[in-house]
C-alpha cells in the first residue's frame, strides 16, 4: 500500500498488475493512445496493455528466473558432490524429491525409454512449487520493498511501481511452460507415431473412418485443450488463492477488529494454501507426464 | 494481466531449465542412487552370506570342541589305564623284589647254618677226639683213630 488515500478496488488493482515493461503510450485524448515511441515501464494497468504483445512482465521473469536458477543451483551443488556413501542432508533432501519424482514417472510413463520426461517433470514440480510459494510471502512486502527501492534509486513515483510476486498468477507462466509442454507432445508424436499415425490418431477415432471431419474436430479440441487446461487450471487456481490472500490483506486497514480477524484468516488460507501449492505443481507434473506417456501410445 | 511477450520468455527460461536438468542435474542423482541401491543390495547379501558363515563356523567349533571332548576322555581313561598298570607292574616288581631278596636271605641263612654246622662238626671231631684222648689216653693213638674219627664226624 503505497498511499493512505488509496481506495479498496485500486489497491485491489494495484497488486494485480504486472510491471510491464514495453513501448510506451499516453493517453492523447479520452480513450485514445498513442506510442511515444521510447521504451519503458508502463505506469497504470491501462498502458500495460495498450503495449500489446511485443510487452514483458519484468516481475514475472525475475521472480522465475531467480526461482528457477535457485532450483538448479541447489540440485546442481548436490549433484556435483553426490557420493553413493551416507549423504548429507542436503543431498538427502534433493534425493527424496528425485526419488519422488523417479516414482511418479515410473508409475504414470510406460513409453519406454526417455531420457527427458523426468527431468522434465523434476524442474515441472519444484519450479511451480517455488514459483507458487512465492504466495506465502505476505501481500505487501515484496511490492513495497521493490516500489520504495525504486523510487530511492530512480526517483520514480512509487504508486506506478508494480511488482507481483507470483509469477504463476500472470498467466504468461504457466501458459508458457503448456505451450513448451505441447510442443513436446507433438514432438514425441510425431516422432513415435510417424506423422501417418499421429494424423490417423487425429483423424480415425472415436468413430471410424466414416465421420472423419467429426472426428478431426473433436480430436483437435482434445489436443488442444489439452495446453490450455494444463495452463489455466494452474492459472486460475493461484490467481484465486493470491485474490483471496489480497482481499484479506484490505481487511487490515479497515479497524482493529476486522484487522485481528484478518490476521486469523491470513494464517488459516496460509496454511490450507501449504495444500494447494503443492497440490497444483504436482498436478502439473503429474498431467504432463500423462500427456508425454499419451504421446508415446501406438495405437 | 495480459498475454504479451513474457510467455515466450517463460517457455524459453522453461526449456533452458530442462535442458540444464536434463543434463547436468538429473543423471548424475539417479546414477548415485542407483549405485547406493546396487552398495545397500550387496551389503544385505554379505551380510546374510556372514550370518550363513557364521553359523556353519559355529557347528565346525562345536564339532571341534566335541571331538577334542571324546579326546580328552580318551586320554584320561588312557591315562589311568596306564597308571592302573604302573601300579599292578610296581606291585609284582615289589613282590618279585621280595621274594628275592626273601630267597637270598634264606639261602644265606641256609649256608651260614651250613657253615656253622661244618664247623660245629670240626669242632666236634676235634672235641671228641679230645675226649676220646683224655679218657683214652694212652691206647689210643691220635694218628691211628684220625681217620676213624673223621668218617663218623662226616656222618653227622
Amino acid at each position: 500500500m503505497a498511499s493512505e488515500s488509496i481506495t479498496t478496488s485500486g489497491y485491489i488493482k494495484h497488486h494485480l498488475q504486472n510491471l510491464t515493461f514495453g513501448e510506451k503510450h499516453v493517453e492523447s485524448a479520452s480513450g485514445v493512445w498513442t506510442s511515444t515511441g521510447e521504451l519503458g515501464f508502463a505506469e497504470s494497468a491501462q498502458e500495460a496493455s495498450q503495449m500489446g504483445f511485443w510487452a514483458i512482465n519484468v516481475d514475472t521473469m525475475v521472480m522465475s528466473l531467480v526461482l528457477g536458477g535457485l532450483m538448479m543451483w541447489f540440485f546442481r551443488r548436490v549433484a556435483k558432490s553426490i557420493s553413493s556413501g551416507v549423504p548429507t542432508p542436503a543431498q538427502n533432501f534433493a534425493e527424496m524429491i528425485i526419488e519422488f519424482i523417479n516414482d511418479t514417472v515410473r508409475g504414470s510413463f510406460s513409453g519406454g525409454k526417455n531420457d527427458l520426461v523426468a527431468p522434465l517433470g523434476l524442474t515441472i514440480f519444484v519450479w511451480i512449487f517455488l514459483m507458487n510459494l512465492m504466495d506465502l510471502i505476505p501481500v505487501d512486502f515484496i511490492p513495497v520493498l521493490v516500489a520504495q527501492g525504486a523510487s530511492l534509486a530512480f526517483g520514480v513515483d512509487p504508486h506506478h511501481v508494480y511488482f507481483k510476486v507470483v509469477p504463476t498468477t500472470d498467466p504468461n507462466a504457466p501458459l508458457g511452460m503448456a505451450l513448451v509442454v505441447f510442443a513436446l507432445m507433438l514432438y514425441y508424436s510425431f516422432k513415435v507415431k510417424g506423422t501417418g499415425g499421429f494424423l490417423a490418431e487425429l483423424s480415425l477415432e472415436p468413430f471410424g473412418k466414416f465421420a472423419l471431419p467429426i472426428n478431426i474436430v473433436l480430436e483437435t479440441v482434445t489436443l488442444l485443450a489439452k495446453p490450455f487446461s494444463l495452463g489455466l487450471r494452474l492459472f486460475g487456481n493461484m490467481y484465486a488463492g493470491e485474490m483471496v490472500f489480497i482481499l484479506i490483506a484490505t481487511m487490515y486497514s479497515a479497524s482493529l477488529v476486522l484487522g485481528s480477524v484478518a490476521a486469523l484468516l491470513q494464517v488459516g488460507w496460509a496454511i490450507f494454501h501449504i495444500l494447494i501449492i503443492t497440490l497444483q505443481a504436482f498436478i502439473f507434473m503429474v498431467l504432463t507426464i500423462v500427456y508425454m506417456d499419451m504421446a508415446h501410445q501406438r495405437h | 494481466m495480459n498475454i504479451n511477450a513474457t510467455l515466450i520468455g517463460q517457455a524459453i527460461a522453461f526449456l533452458i531449465f530442462i535442458g540444464f536438468c536434463m543434463k547436468y542435474v538429473w543423471p548424475p542423482i539417479i546414477q548415485a542412487l542407483d549405485e547406493r541401491k546396487k552398495k545397500i543390495a550387496d551389503g544385505l547379501a554379505a551380510a546374510e552370506r556372514g550370518k550363513h558363515e557364521q553359523e556353519l563356523a559355529e557347528k565346525r567349533a562345536q564339532q571341534v570342541i566335541h571331538e577334542a571332548k571324546e579326546q580328552a576322555n580318551d586320554i584320561i581313561t588312557q591315562a589311568q589305564r596306564r597308571g592302573n598298570e604302573i601300579v599292578d607292574e610296581s606291585k609284582d616288581n615289589a613282590r618279585i623284589e621280595g621274594e628275592r631278596i626273601l630267597n637270598s636271605a634264606q639261602a644265606e641263612i641256609k649256608q651260614e647254618a651250613n657253615r656253622a654246622r661244618d664247623e660245629l662238626r670240626a669242632q666236634v671231631g676235634s672235641v671228641a677226639i679230645a675226649g676220646a684222648a683224655k679218657i683214652l689216653s694212652r691206647e689210643i693213638d691220635d694218628k691211628a683213630h684220625t681217620d676213624l674219627l673223621q668218617e663218623l664226624v662226616g656222618r653227622i
